[in-house]
């Protein structure tokens, strides 16, 4: 397969993913599959930290969270425009994982994991705290509307909120590949891989690893933005450390280093506990920790590694 | 002058044999089918230069790298046996670096020694002080404070507290001041001829080894280019110029 | 100055079972340079089990001592099953295995308990505060209790020969195994032993705290902080620094945050000591391992 026809096919899917939707899924449906974009967004800022950064990072959720509140608080409070909000997410998640990348990138390894899921665990009592309860809503999280489409559209609210963040969700993919591709993706990838090498070579590993580190917070950021307006509503407990272990789950079983995977470990996120649920309400929680599991035996690369070893096999077929 | 207590006719059979031994770290091969042997009660000195596969070699025999061909061991064949098991048929092992329990003391460093034993250690712990008497003023302290010496002389004891029937010393004298190392094997002919332990001694210093073995094998990138009585060795020509110099 | 020495005391009651969870997350650190990130959880599911003995008509220290054999049997069978195979593979993985065992015990503690709080019993019987109102008998007995475990496993590592090997297997597995250790049966040894550690800190905390499957999150941040705050690799520190987590939180609670912000004080100790002193009070540096 050439380039440019791996590109075409790649163009025909994502217009399928807009259009096929549109006409046959139902709201709920269209429901899932927003947020199904907006946890690929957030995995994708995993991804960046961790596959192609190196870094473990457990407390994406935190990222979640602020980019959230954000989108919510700007709209309860400031009557912004739904989609005016999502650049801001984007800077202010940036700059706080920018911020927490300096001194938790200086320790790595195991440390930054600690660290991170520490956050993780502190995230909800921060959003609940009384001072900022003017801001927060407090326990009771703030009420957001759903957007109708503009210009006078045809669709209805879901359609149109599928709609918006596919869009968002395909141009921040075709970034993040941009960027993975780009000088810094590939002095990260060597960071990755050769440490020492990558230092003596004069990649200056700390800086690259806090711009991953704020760029990882951003993806993930804007996810939780356009999963708050898509939902219409976030409180403190939505993001607890569930939402956190769950964005693992997503990047491992999708394929940490790849890009494509981010979007198979939202399916999964998605639509398993759905499956699951039917048994009991815990029972997506045991799975995805089974799964993990197996996953980190007999599939470290996850689903987009698997995939790749099919097609390279299927290629060689032919 | 081929020192007595080497060439005391004391000994057996071989305790250890090596025929066709190969070894190899993952794909990189190391050691070509190497044969050897250590008699019981005997010292035979394994000489070679860096990276030759001297170390590889003990590894191998203490099953810390995996190997093909023959290891035999008291008429067993060990090879690729898990190395706590190898221990446990009193097989010491002074290894490359030391390995010392820098975080522990000195007592507790010889109590590991004696791990294996089931019988009282408290005798072989006065037997160690005698050999070593510096370790006794160093009893309480911290391992990894030692000088190198001290740290080989532990590593030493640590071996000899399994009352190894073989023991596999890897180059005690490296790192250490010529008067320290001139220390270390006045000490060690002492053991030889007391303990009457069979020893494979593998050292860069082959004027040093030589003056304490009774055998001799010269390792060059795996493979055996010489071998035999270490007496005859140190009067072989080339030996002299390339390792012993003079 | 009533009240803080009130706080203080009552900070070391809880403080002695964070530290209980610190030595056992040290003792994993140590022995595998991982962390465990479901000791907390291991620790719940263990008073679970207690639980339903004692409601199944077992008496209370019947069901302590149970509870401790069956924590120790599932800490040695999850190393050598999942942790061992996983030893030499990038931190990811690991990380990866412990968050899965952290899912797993959580929710299937969900599923076969609910989510609802449960009552557990103490031993100690319920009467009047002692030491002048400044400490419950629970909290006395549980204090009691975790000194006496501390004790046990300090005289264990420092007088026995099996102490000494499992310490001698944790620094230096190479060396232990030529002297004879087996050293993989050592690391599931010490992951028994930090099993039912954990399982007596949990038996011990859920009769204040009530028993639910997500009891323990709280309880491992502080104890997180405090193996940090005393020296990850510091037996010693972990418990000292346990100890002094639960002065901090009471008093950090009474007189300066509130109660609202417990976790985040946690969370700034865990960032503070990081940035400024990774060595923490007793441990040493260590290098990344990244
Ligand atoms: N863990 C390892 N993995 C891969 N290769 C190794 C490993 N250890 C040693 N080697 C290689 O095996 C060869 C022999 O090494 P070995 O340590 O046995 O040499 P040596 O004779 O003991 O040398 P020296 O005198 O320097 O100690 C070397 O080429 C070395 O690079
Ligand atoms: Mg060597």
């Amino acid at each position: 397969m050439t380039q440019s026809n791996s590109r075409f096919l790649l163009i025909l899917f994502v217009v399928a993913a807009a259009v096929v939707p549109l006409v046959f899924a139902s709201g709920y449906q269209l429901f899932q599959l927003t947020l199904v974009v907006a946890y690929a967004l957030s995995v994708l800022g995993k991804n960046l930290v961790t596959g192609y950064g190196g870094q473990v990072s457990l407390g994406q959720g935190a990222f979640y969270a602020v980019g959230a509140y954000t989108a919510a608080i700007l709209m309860e409070h400031f009557n912004v425009p739904y989609w005016a909000t999502l650049p801001v997410a984007a800077v202010v998640t940036g700059m706080v994982g920018l911020a927490l990348g300096l001194p938790a990138l200086r320790l790595g390894g195991l440390y930054l994991a600690l660290v991170t899921f520490a956050m993780a665990v502190a995230v909800p009592q921060l959003l609940k705290y009384k001072l900022f309860e003017n801001w927060t809503g407090g326990v009771q999280g703030i009420v957001l509307n759903k957007p109708d489409a503009p210009f006078g559209l045809p669709l209805d609210p879901d359609q149109w909120v599928y709609l918006f963040t596919l869009s968002v969700g395909v141009v921040l993919f075709v970034a993040a590949t941009n960027l993975v591709r780009s000088r810094i993706g590939l002095a990260l990838m060597a960071i990755r891989d050769q440490p020492l090498a990558a230092e003596a070579m004069g990649v200056e590993l700390s800086r690259y690893k806090t711009l991953t580190f704020g760029f990882g917070a951003l993806f993930t950021g804007v996810g939780g933005a356009l999963g708050a307006i898509a939902v219409g509503f976030v409180s403190p407990d939505s993001f607890s450390i569930a939402l956190s272990l769950t964005l693992f789950v997503g990047m491992v079983i999708g394929g940490a280093s790849s890009i494509s995977g981010a979007v198979y470990g939202a399916l999964f996120i998605v639509f398993v506990p759905n499956l699951a649920e039917e048994i009991s309400k815990a029972i997506p929680g045991a799975i995805f920790g089974v799964i993990l599991i197996l996953f980190m035996f007999f599939a470290p690369g996850g689903i987009a590694s698997l995939l790749s070893a099919q097609m390279r096999r299927f290629r060689a077929a032919r | 002058m081929v020192d007595p207590v080497a060439s005391t006719p004391i000994q057996g059979g071989p305790i250890l044999e090596a025929k066709g031994l190969h070894a190899a770290y993952g794909q990189v091969r190391v050691l070509h089918g190497i044969d050897f042997v250590v008699n019981t009660g005997g010292v035979t000195a394994l000489l070679g230069a860096n990276g030759a596969g001297k170390t590889t070699t003990l590894r191998a025999i203490c099953g810390m790298v995996r190997s093909t061909g023959d290891l035999m061991y008291d008429g067993k064949r060990i090879n690729n046996m898990a190395t706590e098991a190898i221990a446990a048929m009193r097989v010491g092992h002074v290894p490359d670096g030391r390995g010392t329990f820098m975080e522990l003391s000195v007592e507790e460093n010889l109590r590991l020694g004696g791990y294996t034993r089931k019988d009282s250690i408290e005798p072989d712990l006065e037997r160690m002080f005698a050999y070593f008497p510096k370790l006794k003023d160093r009893f309480r302290q911290q391992a990894g404070t030692l000088s190198g010496g001290e740290q080989q002389m532990l590593a030493i004891a640590r071996a000899l507290m399994i009352r190894p029937r073989l023991l596999l010393l890897d180059e005690p004298s490296f790192g250490l001041a010529p008067l320290i190392v001139r220390e270390i094997f006045e000490i060690m002919k002492q053991i030889i001829a007391t303990e009457r332990t069979s020893i494979l001694l593998v050292e860069q210093n082959a004027s040093l080894a030589l003056s304490v073995a009774d055998m001799a094998y010269l390792l060059e990138t795996g493979k055996i280019v010489m071998s035999g009585p270490a007496a005859e060795i140190r009067q072989d020509e080339s030996v002299r110029r390339a390792y012993l110099g003079y | 100055m009533e009240g803080v020495l009130h706080q203080i005391i009552s900070g070391i009651a809880t403080g002695s079972i964070y530290a209980s969870i610190s030595l056992a997350l040290v003792m994993i650190f140590l022995a595998t340079h991982q962390i465990n990130f479901a000791q907390g959880e291991m620790a719940m599911f263990s008073t679970y089990v207690a639980l339903t003995l004692i409601q199944a008509g077992v008496p209370y220290w019947g069901a302590f001592v149970l509870t401790l054999v069956f924590s120790f049997i599932a800490g040695m069978v999850l190393q050598r099953t999942l942790l061992e195979p996983l030893a030499r593979a990038p931190v990811l993985a690991s990380v990866g295995a412990f968050l899965g065992l952290l899912l797993i015990f959580n929710n299937i503690a969900g599923w076969i308990f609910t989510y609802t709080l449960q009552p557990f019993p103490t031993p100690f019987g319920a009467g009047a505060p002692i030491l002048g109102g400044m400490l419950s008998r629970h909290e006395l007995g549980s204090t009691a209790v975790t000194l006496v475990v501390l004790t046990a496993v300090w005289a264990f590592f420092r007088f026995t020969k099996l102490g000494l090997a499992l310490r001698g297997a944790a620094y230096n597995p190479v060396s232990s195994r030529l002297v004879g250790i087996p050293v993989a049966r050592m690391l599931s040894l010490g992951w028994g032993l930090a099993a039912a550690i954990g399982a007596i800190a949990g038996m011990m905390v859920a009769p204040i705290v009530f028993l639910d499957p997500n009891m323990m999150a709280g309880v491992l941040l502080y104890a997180f902080a405090g193996a940090l705050l005393g020296g990850i690799t510091s037996p010693l520190g972990a418990v000292v620094g346990g100890v002094l987590m639960g002065v901090i939180e009471n008093i950090a609670g009474a007189y300066i945050v509130g109660t609202e912000l417990k976790l985040t004080t946690a969370l700034v100790i865990i960032v503070v000591v990081l940035v400024f002193k990774p060595s923490g009070l007793f441990g040493k540096t260590l290098a990344n391992r990244v």
